[in-house]
């Protein structure tokens, strides 16, 4: 039987992978996944059985959330693109697209669209994490699927809402 | 089962393509994406899109992991950063105050006079709130661990006999508290934390009215609920669910009266 941390040890690549497509970069991404650790392994004893691994994914999302508030708080932002138009075919260019898509979702669309379709989670465990009916995990995904199929398909999406 | 006739649903598309389906709805839904080809088209692209993102991440799984997220690496960081909180806690002071300057500060400074209110020490609490909930190494300036310590340091700034509730019967832990500088001067604020990282924040400060009633306010992403009692005002500030805050707020008042009770 693997010990906390053994679990916790080998849920550490597809956190990256999570935080990665989260961020879209690597350093926050790290940052992020490491202050999921910090948080895990001082919080040990408040796990009370159950999947690590989702616990984990739970972490790493409200850390996420918590990371854009206090970016939403600052009042210099990054600036427009004004060539924000999908990229041209090519296989490069396929990647960065696919990336631009996904940042054009609502936060909660995204995560759980990652969750299900990146990490692999069930539309329970997906529930479990953001905390919500399975229905509302079901509605987000729906509405995330057609927002990327929007911007794949050249149509300029709506200019998303800067909070 | 005569599931084969009911109609398809858009969430069975969803479910079908990410293997959520109910064995006894494969033949049903599949017959039906046969016939109706422009739908088909539209699943299609989805499933394309989830490919997409798979290929675009997938590799990040085989990369070696850097040295400072392994597991030895982060404990021994984690200890080592407990030396250095002081220095963070004078210069996160610092940027509280810039950082609520362009709005919460001259808010309130306005509203001094008129309505110097629980209201503002509610505005007052939220800023500190949303500062405060995304530090993951230096949230507070005292650990939890020393509440007794905390207690009676705070109680000492604030002029008042300040309880700090123990909220683990709701499965929160307190991290800790710090000091702040408050629209009716010192105020103590005291963070929880429960087990997937939600925070919540107690802020106790001087208050204006002696007493008032529960209030709740809400912002887009934090609420409060906020109350005088005697002497002092409470804050009571967490993510926007008003239901759990509720909870949160409600266990922390009862604790407090109770103490009062007893020591009264």
């Amino acid at each position: 039987m693997p010990t906390f941390q053994q679990n916790v040890e080998a849920t550490i690549p597809a956190l990256r992978r999570y935080a990665r497509a989260l961020t879209r970069d690597a350093d926050i991404a790290d940052d992020l996944v490491q202050d999921t650790l910090v948080r895990a392994l001082r919080s040990e004893h408040l796990f009370h059985g159950g999947d690590v691994r989702s616990w984990l994914y739970t972490i790493l999302t409200n850390l996420n959330r918590n990371r854009l508030r206090s970016l939403a708080r600052r009042p210099v932002l990054s600036p427009i693109e004004d060539n924000d138009a999908p990229d041209l075919a090519g296989p490069e260019a396929g990647g960065r697209d696919i990336e631009r898509a996904l940042a054009t979702l609502v936060e909660d669309q995204r995560n759980a669209l990652l969750l299900v379709v990146l990490e692999g989670l069930s539309y329970r465990e997906v529930a479990e994490v953001q905390g919500v009916p399975i229905g509302t995990v079901m509605s987000r995904l729906a509405r995330a699927r057609v927002q990327i199929k929007t911007y794949l398909d050249g149509g300029r999406p709506a200019l998303r809402r800067v909070k | 089962m005569i599931n084969r006739d009911s109609p398809v649903t858009e969430d069975e598309l969803h479910a079908y393509i990410d293997g959520e389906l109910p064995a006894d709805r494969m033949e049903a839904v599949t017959a039906w994406l046969a016939a109706h080809p422009e739908q088909a088209v539209t699943v299609a692209s989805w499933r394309a899109q989830s490919e997409r993102i798979r290929a675009r991440y997938g590799a990040i799984l085989e990369e070696v992991v850097p040295e400072r997220l392994t597991l030895d690496q982060v404990i021994r960081s984690d200890r080592a950063s407990g030396r250095s909180w002081k220095i963070f806690a004078a210069a996160a002071a610092l940027v509280a105050f810039f950082a609520g300057g362009a709005t919460g500060w001259f808010a309130h400074g306005a509203s001094v006079g008129t309505r110097t209110s629980s209201f503002a020490v509610a505005n007052e609490a939220l800023d500190a709130y949303k500062l405060y909930v995304v530090e993951v190494r230096h949230p507070v300036e005292v650990p939890g661990t020393e509440r007794q310590h905390m207690t009676q340091w705070l109680s000492k700034r604030l002029g008042e006999d300040l309880r700090v509730p123990d909220l683990q019967s709701i499965g929160l832990k307190l991290v800790g508290g710090r000091l702040l500088p408050g629209p009716t001067g010192a105020a103590a604020f005291y963070m929880y934390e429960g087990a997937s990282g939600e925070r919540f924040t107690i802020y106790c400060a001087k208050a204006a009215t002696p007493a008032s009633a529960f209030r709740y306010t809400a912002g887009e992403r934090a609420a409060a609920f906020y109350w005088a009692d005697g002497k002092v005002a409470y804050v009571v500030s967490g993510p926007a669910d008003r239901d759990k805050l509720e909870k949160v707020a409600k266990a922390a008042y009862e604790q407090m009266e109770r103490d009062d009770a007893k020591r009264s």
